[in-house]
């Protein structure tokens, strides 16, 4: 499980990215987190893993306390929590197997990963993966001969290789199209519960969160102001959280196109 | 009267604003830098009967190119040009090898600041320093010879390469360099994996160029003493012998050339 209390970002710049948040995760709960461009839903994520420092407040995932670690300490915790990035963010001059087996950093010495000599049971489990995600023709393509959808699978499998207890998704469908973001979702939900993992995922596409996650959050400016069930999302939460606008379209949608969905995928 | 708008539209011209809007100033920087250029121009002495003089010397070098002469110093050549290749390559591969680590500590967004500014210096003062110079210093303290030389190309290497390359590395895409980050990756795992395949075909297309610098640079630092086909260049100076100067400026000329068709095939090939 994990739990954040009154977590809080300051930038330098003097920005409250984060203003006391506390949020829990149960175990194999997939969370929508939900927002305008700049409410912190970005900083919230990788104030987990702390890729940004937390000014003050507590990350606790599965009885750590996170923002205690010192360095060596924190590399082992970030062994335990996978992320998935916009833009995918693969390394990429390495080839789709390096990127995957780079999950497996944390777990194996210097010199191995330097050689690629990775365990056997590491690259019997890339495969594994990269067979689960439908990219096992693709091993020694270099990463950026992929298309977007096939760098987010690679991103997928190299979140999923590290073993992780959380996985923390950025935006995993900001510039994909609308066929490959719901497939793409669908993949991470589906592995999720497969694994019961739990996650966080930002995104923008309310009306893709609603089909796919269990439960949703609104952040704006730094503060929780939506915590619910995605079938109780109307359009006044939607104008609390982004400001006032015509939501019919956005909540209507979701029913339309449901059918849709599970059809057109091969 | 919609008529007489339509005619006032036309009817506005348009000229590009001058970069310097007052007038006054404009002109008086013009004014003022062709005074100071013809009079600069004019401080030159120029002794017409020692250049009437020295166009028959120069005419006699440029002549020797059609004739040049391989052989008559055949050993002190070949010895010359073998020097300057051993320093070429062996102080481009100790300068790279030394200016990888410097690289990385004078990247702002890997090092912290103490290690950034020693790094920092270690660059400022080597491209502060001319070959020469440095040569001159070296022969002082090695004497004459390839090893001045040497040192003195890998210190210079060091300068050039390590201020490239940090600068690529700071360029760096940081979302790679995160997601390595997020894995639980040590710092060497993350320089291996996230910063290395970014900058990789930098270091390679720099390290080839280099080659190249070196390669001419070695000519030139003979004339100190430093070692090279230099010293060989100069002692034909010395004794007039022109024919053997042309035949090695065009060896130095044919091997910077082929240097410079293999440094664009390999940076063709690597992306």
């Amino acid at each position: 499980m994990l739990k954040l209390t009154s977590l809080s970002k300051r930038y330098k710049t003097g920005d409250e990215a984060l203003k006391q948040v506390s949020l829990e995760v149960p175990n194999g709960q997939v969370l929508g987190l939900i927002g305008p461009s700049g409410a912190g839903k970005s900083t919230l994520i990788r104030c987990i893993n702390r890729l940004v420092e937390p000014t003050s407040g507590s990350v606790m995932l599965n009885d750590v306390e996170l923002t205690q670690l010192g360095s060596r300490r924190l590399r082992k915790a970030r062994r335990k929590i996978g992320m998935i990035f916009q833009e995918y963010a693969l390394v990429e001059r390495l080839s789709v197997m390096e990127n995957v087996l780079s999950g497996r950093l944390g777990y194996v010495g210097f010199w191995s990963s330097w050689f690629r000599r990775f365990p056997q049971s590491d690259v019997t489990e890339a495969f594994r993966l990269l067979d689960r995600v439908g990219l096992a023709h693709m091993v020694d393509k270099r990463a950026d001969e992929l298309s977007g959808g096939q760098r987010q699978r690679v991103g997928i499998a190299r979140a999923l290789i590290q073993d992780p207890e959380l996985l923390l998704v950025d935006e995993p469908t900001a510039s994909l199209d609308p066929k490959t973001s719901r497939q793409i979702m669908r993949l991470i939900c589906e592995l999720c519960e497969e694994r019961n993992l739990s996650a966080i995922i930002n995104i923008h596409d309310v009306a893709l969160a609603r089909m796919f996650v269990q439960r949703i959050v609104g952040l704006q400016l730094g503060s929780i102001v939506y915590d619910g069930k995605p079938s109780d999302l109307d359009g006044s939460v939607l104008t609390q959280i982004y400001g006032e606008e015509d939501w019919e379209a956005t909540i209507e949608r979701v029913d339309d196109e449901d059918d849709d969905v599970e059809t057109s995928i091969p | 009267m919609s008529n007489a708008t339509a005619d006032s539209v036309e009817m506005r011209r348009w000229r590009k604003p001058p970069a310097i809007e007052r007038p006054w100033l404009r002109y008086g920087l013009l004014v003022g830098t062709l005074v100071y250029l013809f009079f600069a121009v004019g401080s030159y002495d120029v002794n017409w009967g020692r250049v009437a003089e020295g166009l028959d010397r120069g005419w006699q070098f440029v002549k020797a190119f059609a004739s040049p002469d391989f052989v008559s110093r055949k050993s002190d050549f070949i010895e010359g040009m073998t020097e300057s290749i051993i320093m070429t390559i062996t102080s481009t591969v100790v300068g790279i090898l030394i200016s990888i680590p410097i690289a990385l500590g004078a990247a702002s967004n890997l090092a912290p600041l103490p290690v950034y500014i020693f790094c920092r210096a270690i660059i400022a003062l080597s491209r502060a320093l001319h070959e020469i110079i440095v040569a001159i210093l070296m022969v002082a303290i090695f004497g004459f010879g390839p090893l001045a030389g040497f040192i003195t190309l890998s210190f210079a290497t060091i300068g050039f390469l390590a201020k490239l390359l940090a600068e690529d590395i700071e360029a760096m895409d940081k979302s790679q360099a995160e997601a390595i980050q997020a894995t639980g990756a040590g710092w060497l795992q993350w320089i291996n994996y996230a910063v290395q395949p970014q900058v990789m075909p930098r270091l390679i297309g720099l390290s080839i160029y280099r080659l190249d610098i070196n390669f001419r640079e070695s000519a030139v630092l003979g004339l100190v003493g430093a070692g090279g086909i230099g010293a060989t260049l100069n002692t034909a100076f010395d004794r007039y012998e022109f024919d053997t100067a042309a035949a090695i400026i065009i060896t130095i000329i044919v091997i910077v050339m082929a240097l410079e068709y293999l440094s664009s095939i390999i940076r063709a090939r690597i992306q």
